[in-house]
C-alpha cells in the first residue's frame, strides 16, 4: 500500500490549507481540492480544457513538463507566471511529499 | 411568439433528458441554446470524453451520449431556438412567461425550466480594470466583419487558431497588425503558424511574443495597449482596435439578473420537493442549480429534471389528473399518439 502524501495549497483568499492525498488512486491535484471543498471548479472535469483549476507551484518538485495540451489552455488564461501549471495535470505521486501550491486568480 | 408547455433553457444532457420525461406527460417542450448545437458542454467542450457513470453504460463518449439523447426524445419532436441565449423574462397576464433571446425570438410557457449548466459560452475577458470602457469602442472580443479594421492598427492577443486566422486576413486589410502571445510557440494549424511567421519575416506583422497586453487607454475611443514583456519591459503601442481572443467560457449570464436567488454562481433550489426557484414557475436542474448535497453529475440532472416535470405538469393542466406510468406499462413511447 503506498503512503499518503502531505501537500499545501494557499487559497485565494491568501488561506493555507494543509491537505493529506492518497497516491494510490489516480488522484491529481484538482480531484484533491475539490474533495477538501477548496474552490476549484474543474469544470471540464480534468481534461486541461478550461484553466478554472490554475495554479502556481510554490515548492521545488520537479513535475513532469506540461503537455502541448495544459500549454495551449494556459494560453487561454489569465495571470499566467512561469510556475503556472493546471492542478488537473498533477497526479498525486510519493515523490510529490511536500507539494506546494497557491490556487491562481479566477478569471471571468 | 413559441408557444409551450414546458420552456427548457438549455440543450445540454439534463434539458435534453427532460424532454423525454416531460413527454411521457405528453408535455410539449422547446429549449432554447445560446449554442448552435444541442449537447451544452458535452458537445462543445469533450465531444471525445469516455463518461462512466451513466446507469447501463459502462462507458460512453460525451458526444454519443448526446446523439442518443437526440435519438430518445425524437418522438415528442421538441423544439429548438439555437444559437441565441435567453435573456428576459417577463409575466404575461395569464400568468404565462414570456422569454426573449438576444435575438428577439420570444417564447412563452407557464412553466420555464433553467437547465443552463454552467451558464452561457461568453468571450474571456482580460482582467484589465477599464477594458469595459472600450468595449466596442475599439475592443472586440468576436469579430463579425473584418471590413471595419480596413486601414487601423490593430493588435491581436492569443495564441490560437482565432487569433492566427485574424492575424493572416487582416494583415492584408489593415495598416498595421501585431500579434501578442504569451510565450514563442503557437498551437493552432502548422500551416497557420507557419504563414504567420513568414508574414512576420516579411514585415507585415509586427509579433510580440513572451508578452501580454496588461494596460489599455484611449479618450472616446482606444488609442493605445500596453504591452508587458517577460523581462519586465514595457510598450505602449498606439492602435485603433484591440483584439483579445482567449476562446469561450461559461458564465451565468443574464439568468443572473433574474431575480432568482444566487449561491456562488448556482441557482438556489427546493430539492426537497421539485427544484423549484424562488420564483413560482421557475424551476432550475442539472448543474446550474444548488442545493445541501448538490452533487454536479449527469446523472443527478436526469433524476432532478424527472421529478421537476411532475411539478410543471401540475402548472400547464392544474384540471388534469396525473397519472405516473411506467414506460414499460406504456409499451414504449411508441405507443404515444
Amino acid at each position: 500500500m503506498s503512503a499518503d502524501i502531505n501537500i499545501v495549497v494557499v487559497d485565494r483568499e491568501g488561506q493555507s490549507h494543509e491537505l493529506v492525498a492518497p497516491t494510490d488512486m489516480n488522484m491529481n491535484l484538482m480531484e484533491v481540492c475539490k474533495s477538501y471543498e477548496l474552490p476549484v471548479k474543474g469544470t471540464c472535469g480534468g481534461m486541461a480544457m478550461c484553466a478554472s483549476c490554475h495554479c502556481y507551484v510554490e515548492s521545488d518538485h520537479q513535475l513532469k513538463e506540461p503537455s502541448d495540451d495544459e500549454e495551449d489552455m494556459l494560453d487561454q488564461a489569465f495571470f499566467v507566471e512561469d510556475n503556472s501549471r493546471l492542478g488537473c495535470q498533477i497526479f498525486m505521486h510519493p515523490d510529490l511529499e511536500g507539494l506546494a501550491v497557491t490556487l491562481a486568480p479566477e478569471s471571468e | 411568439m413559441i408557444q409551450t408547455d414546458l420552456l427548457i433553457i438549455g440543450a445540454g444532457p439534463t434539458g435534453l433528458f427532460t424532454v423525454f420525461e416531460a413527454g411521457l406527460l405528453k408535455m410539449k417542450c422547446h429549449l432554447i441554446d445560446s449554442l448552435p448545437q444541442p449537447g451544452g458542454q458535452l458537445a462543445e467542450i469533450y465531444p471525445k470524453k469516455p463518461i462512466y457513470d451513466i446507469p447501463g453504460f459502462p462507458t460512453i463518449d460525451a458526444g454519443e451520449l448526446v446523439d442518443n439523447l437526440m435519438e430518445q426524445i425524437k418522438p415528442f419532436n421538441p423544439g429548438f431556438t439555437l444559437g441565441e441565449s435567453a435573456v428576459t423574462i417577463d409575466k404575461d397576464d395569464e400568468d404565462q412567461f414570456i422569454v426573449t433571446t438576444d435575438k428577439g425570438t420570444q417564447h412563452r410557457a407557464p412553466s420555464v425550466a433553467i437547465a443552463g449548466g454552467l451558464g452561457v459560452f461568453t468571450p474571456r475577458k482580460p482582467p484589465i480594470a477599464n477594458i469595459t470602457d472600450f468595449e466596442d469602442k475599439g475592443i472586440k472580443y468576436i469579430i463579425k466583419d473584418p471590413e471595419v479594421y480596413r486601414g487601423k492598427k490593430v493588435v491581436i492577443s492569443g495564441g490560437g487558431d482565432s487569433a492566427l486566422d485574424w492575424t493572416i486576413f487582416l494583415a492584408e486589410i489593415a495598416e498595421e497588425v501585431s500579434l501578442v502571445h504569451r510565450r514563442t510557440s503557437f498551437r493552432g494549424h502548422l500551416d497557420s503558424v507557419d504563414k504567420v511567421m513568414a508574414l512576420a519575416e516579411a514585415g507585415k506583422v509586427n509579433l510580440i511574443t513572451n508578452a501580454e497586453v496588461k494596460e489599455v487607454a484611449g479618450g472616446e475611443t482606444l488609442e493605445s495597449v500596453t504591452i508587458h514583456a517577460k523581462d519586465g519591459s514595457k510598450t505602449e503601442v498606439e492602435c485603433t482596435d484591440w483584439l483579445p481572443l482567449f476562446g469561450l467560457t461559461p458564465t451565468l449570464g443574464p439568468i443572473g439578473d433574474w431575480g432568482l436567488e444566487i449561491e456562488k454562481n448556482s441557482i438556489v433550489v427546493d430539492n426537497a420537493t421539485d427544484y423549484s426557484t424562488n420564483i413560482e414557475g421557475i424551476y432550475a436542474i442539472g448543474d446550474v442549480n444548488t442545493y445541501p448535497g448538490k452533487l454536479k453529475l449527469i446523472l443527478c440532472g436526469f433524476h432532478e429534471g424527472t421529478i421537476m416535470v411532475q411539478s410543471a405538469f401540475k402548472r400547464a393542466y392544474p384540471d388534469k389528473k396525473l397519472s405516473f406510468k411506467y414506460t414499460t406499462v406504456m409499451g414504449g413511447v411508441g405507443s404515444l399518439e
